[in-house]
């Protein structure tokens, strides 16, 4: 049976709305951070979703190059926190501050 | 028309003594003076043989008579904007083989001349360095073949006019002396900018957009043509601004003042050549000045009666330098006459003439200044013929030249101007340049008198060191004192001789005399206007032998009996004075009322004013700025949001 292209974008929204959440409002950049996948992977749903719909490998492609980006935006960020961490002893995004104005 | 050949040999006549101002500013930064003493008056030598090369080709020219024809050379393309193409050319004519002759020839004179008066001078590679860009200058100047061009080198002999005026600038006095010439130029050459402006603006709208000064003669009667006052206010602006350069009045004021630079100067820059700009450009521009009649008039009454006026003030005159700068500015007068009258040709001529007996007479006086150890008080000279007899001969020569003596130079071109002046209509200034003779005689007797007879008045310590010059400054003062005496012979008046060679000479490049019609030679008259001019001269030199040689008792009676005028004589009339009550002190008025109400208030006030407000709204803006990585985000999804439901609900 065929799954309509709708049901995957409506979890991709879902996903993606779970993600925004995340980000804006979780004190914990970890969290943030994964966030930040979670959004990225509902882009993929999508992608891949349109791509079985239109018969087009391209979505596909793309996915891949999403996912190779988002562990090096991980790697980066992870690495970002660490020595943050291992300074100011926090990972409460509300106590990174140092650039206010 | 007369042929023009094409040669890029002219352009070498200024890439000489551009190159010894370029040598000349290395030598000057690594002291090397000895080098500068060669390359100073060498790339003079090196010009004036490049020169003499290019008239001998332009007499070799296949044409009737020599004079006609022209050399061009086309260096290259220099503005070109819309219908206005400006070519830097160069074109060697009758005319301009003139002035490169005294430019080049006088120019290496006194270069040579200039190695020994500044011989003990620290300074002498800049000397030279300025020097040279002078004569590169007033070279651009005479070879050009567009009146833009001609302006660069108008403007190029000012500022090197004003370098070397302020040369020895730890002196306040020169250094001022040397802004008030430069400030006085610019308000001449504002004239000369405007009349250019119109010149082109009205060639324009008869469809000839140049600045060529041979279109602009070949057109002239056009523009005449297409609206008479034109021709006028583009000639009375072009006089303006020559009335500045070449120190006539009203804007006479900064030449007695430019004495305060170094002799040769005042001999090459304020005798024989920069000042006489005024007069070639309008010779150069003769045939737009014929078509502006009641212009030359104002050009003939402004030479008058600056020739009368200098002449008055330089007979009283205590400093020998001054008095030869007031005789310089009363000759030009008489240059000014001839060319207002329309004898082109004569006042060409009294401008040869007066650079060689001129330059010789400030030669004579560096000579005494340099022997004296800067003494130029006339009262604290005398008796030096005995001991400098070379300056004193020449010296006398220039005199006699100058004085109008028969057979010496000014007498057949001071005589060529006044019959001219009288014979085309022109009573008026006739009599102010025959009377102004009679002074000029008088004042440079007075100065070789005072000077070089009688009893030595000297400090006793100078009188000691007191010598004749070194041979590089005698030879060129010989030279200059051979063509003084002889120079005047190639215009005879009345067919003597060969007759009026140099007139004949330049013709071709000169309009002719709109004042006479025909060839009347009435020899009656012109032989009663020379013995005139001559008597007056003569009596002059009288009136000076009188008084300074034979009884110097009489001097106070004179004195006594001139009373109410020698003072003014004395204060030369208070030009300055009223000058700087009129003009100069309601400027400084005006300008410190600019100062504190617009300047302080208005530009000041908005500029901080700016700064104010920057201050305060950024005060209120940083707080924007939180720091949170969140908070940005936020702004992001909202603006996001913003952006795409605009999108949706207008795009539908």
């Amino acid at each position: 049976m065929d799954v309509p292209v709708d049901h995957y974008l409506v979890l991709a929204a879902i996903l993606f709305s779970i993600g925004v959440f995340g980000v804006l409002f979780r004190r914990n950049v970890i969290v943030m951070l994964m966030s930040v996948e979670l959004m990225l992977n509902a882009v993929n749903i999508s992608f891949v979703a349109f791509a079985r719909r239109l018969w087009d490998l391209d979505g596909q492609v793309v996915v891949f190059f999403v996912m190779t980006v988002a562990a090096a935006e991980a790697a980066i960020g992870l690495a970002i926190f660490l020595v943050n961490f291992t300074g100011r002893k926090t990972l409460n995004a509300d106590e990174l501050r140092a650039l206010q104005g | 028309m007369a042929p023009e050949v094409e040669t890029s040999l002219l352009r070498w006549i200024i890439l000489f003594p551009l190159a010894g101002f370029l040598l000349n500013a290395i030598c000057a930064r690594q002291n090397r003076t000895q080098l500068a003493k060669f390359i100073g008056p060498g790339v003079l030598f090196g010009a004036f043989l490049v020169a003499m090369t290019g008239v001998a080709k332009l007499w070799a020219l296949p044409v009737a008579d020599i004079g006609q024809g022209a050399l061009i050379d086309p260096v290259f393309s220099w503005i070109s904007v819309g219908p206005l193409q400006l070519d830097f050319t160069l074109r060697l004519d009758a005319l301009t083989s003139v002035m490169l002759f005294l430019v080049t020839g006088v120019g290496s004179l006194i270069h040579l001349y200039s190695v020994g008066y500044m011989e003990d001078d620290a300074d002498i590679s800049r000397f030279f360095a300025y020097l040279n860009l002078f004569v590169a200058s007033m070279l651009i100047l005479v070879l050009a073949d567009s009146l833009a061009v001609l302006f660069i080198g108008w403007e190029g002999v000012g500022l090197c006019s004003y370098l070397l005026i302020g040369f020895w600038y730890k002196d306040m006095e020169n250094a001022d002396a040397g802004q008030k010439a430069m400030i006085v130029n610019r308000i001449g050459d504002a004239a000369f900018l405007i009349g250019m402006f119109l010149l082109f603006w009205s060639l324009y709208a008869i469809g000839v957009p140049t600045l060529n000064l041979q279109a602009i003669n070949a057109n002239a009667g056009a523009l005449a043509a297409a609206n008479p006052w034109l021709p006028t206010a583009v000639c009375l602006l072009l006089l303006f601004g020559a009335t500045g350069k070449s120190a006539q009045v009203p804007l006479f004021v900064w030449l007695p003042d430019a004495m305060a630079g170094p002799t040769p100067v005042s001999a090459l820059i304020h005798a024989a050549t920069m000042v006489t700009a005024g007069v070639y450009m309008i010779a150069r521009l003769s045939f737009l000045f014929v078509e502006a009649p009641d212009a030359l008039v104002v050009v003939a009454w402004i030479g008058g009666i600056t020739c009368l006026f200098a002449a008055t003030m330089a007979i009283v005159q205590k400093d020998l330098k001054k008095v030869l700068a007031y005789s310089t500015i009363s000759q030009i007068g008489y240059m000014m006459m001839g060319v207002g009258v329309g004898a082109f040709a004569a006042g060409i001529f009294h401008l040869m003439m007066h650079a060689f007996f001129k330059g010789l007479l400030f030669l004579g006086a560096g000579a005494v200044m340099h022997a004296l150890q800067g003494e130029l008080r006339l009262s604290h000279m005398g008796g030096l013929e005995k001991k400098m007899p070379i300056t004193a001969k020449t010296f006398l020569v220039g005199s006699l030249a100058i004085a109008g003596v028969p057979g010496f130079a000014a007498f057949f071109s001071k005589d060529m101007v006044l019959e001219n002046a009288y014979m085309g209509g022109f009573q008026g200034p006739w009599a102010l340049g025959t009377i102004a003779a009679g002074f000029t005689a008088f004042y440079i007797f007075r100065a070789y008198f005072l000077a070089f007879t009688g009893e030595s008045r000297l400090d006793p310590e100078k009188a000691e060191h007191v010598h004749e010059m070194p041979r590089t400054m005698t030879v060129p003062m010989t030279i200059l004192a051979v063509l003084a005496f002889a120079g005047g012979w190639i215009g005879m008046p009345l067919h003597l001789l060969w007759g009026d060679e140099i007139g004949k000479y330049l013709a071709p490049a000169l309009a002719a005399n709109p004042f006479i019609h025909g060839e009347h030679q009435d020899t009656g008259l012109i032989l009663t206007l020379m013995l005139t001019a001559t008597t007056v001269g003569l009596f002059g030199i009288f009136w000076a032998w009188l008084l300074y040689v034979k009884s110097p008792g009489m001097l106070d009676r004179v004195y006594a009996m001139t009373r109410p005028v020698y003072p003014i004589l004395v204060n030369r009339y208070w030009v300055d004075e009223i000058y700087d009550a009129l003009i100069v002190m309601p400027y400084k008025r005006a300008s410190r009322w600019v100062w504190s109400a617009i300047d302080v208030v208005i530009v000041d006030g908005v500029v901080n004013g700016v700064a104010t407000t920057v201050e305060l709204t950024s005060g209120i803006v940083r707080r924007l700025q939180t720091g949170n990585v969140q908070h940005y985000a936020l702004g992001m999804l909202l603006g996001a949001v913003v952006l795409l439901g605009t999108v949706w609900v207008i795009g539908g």
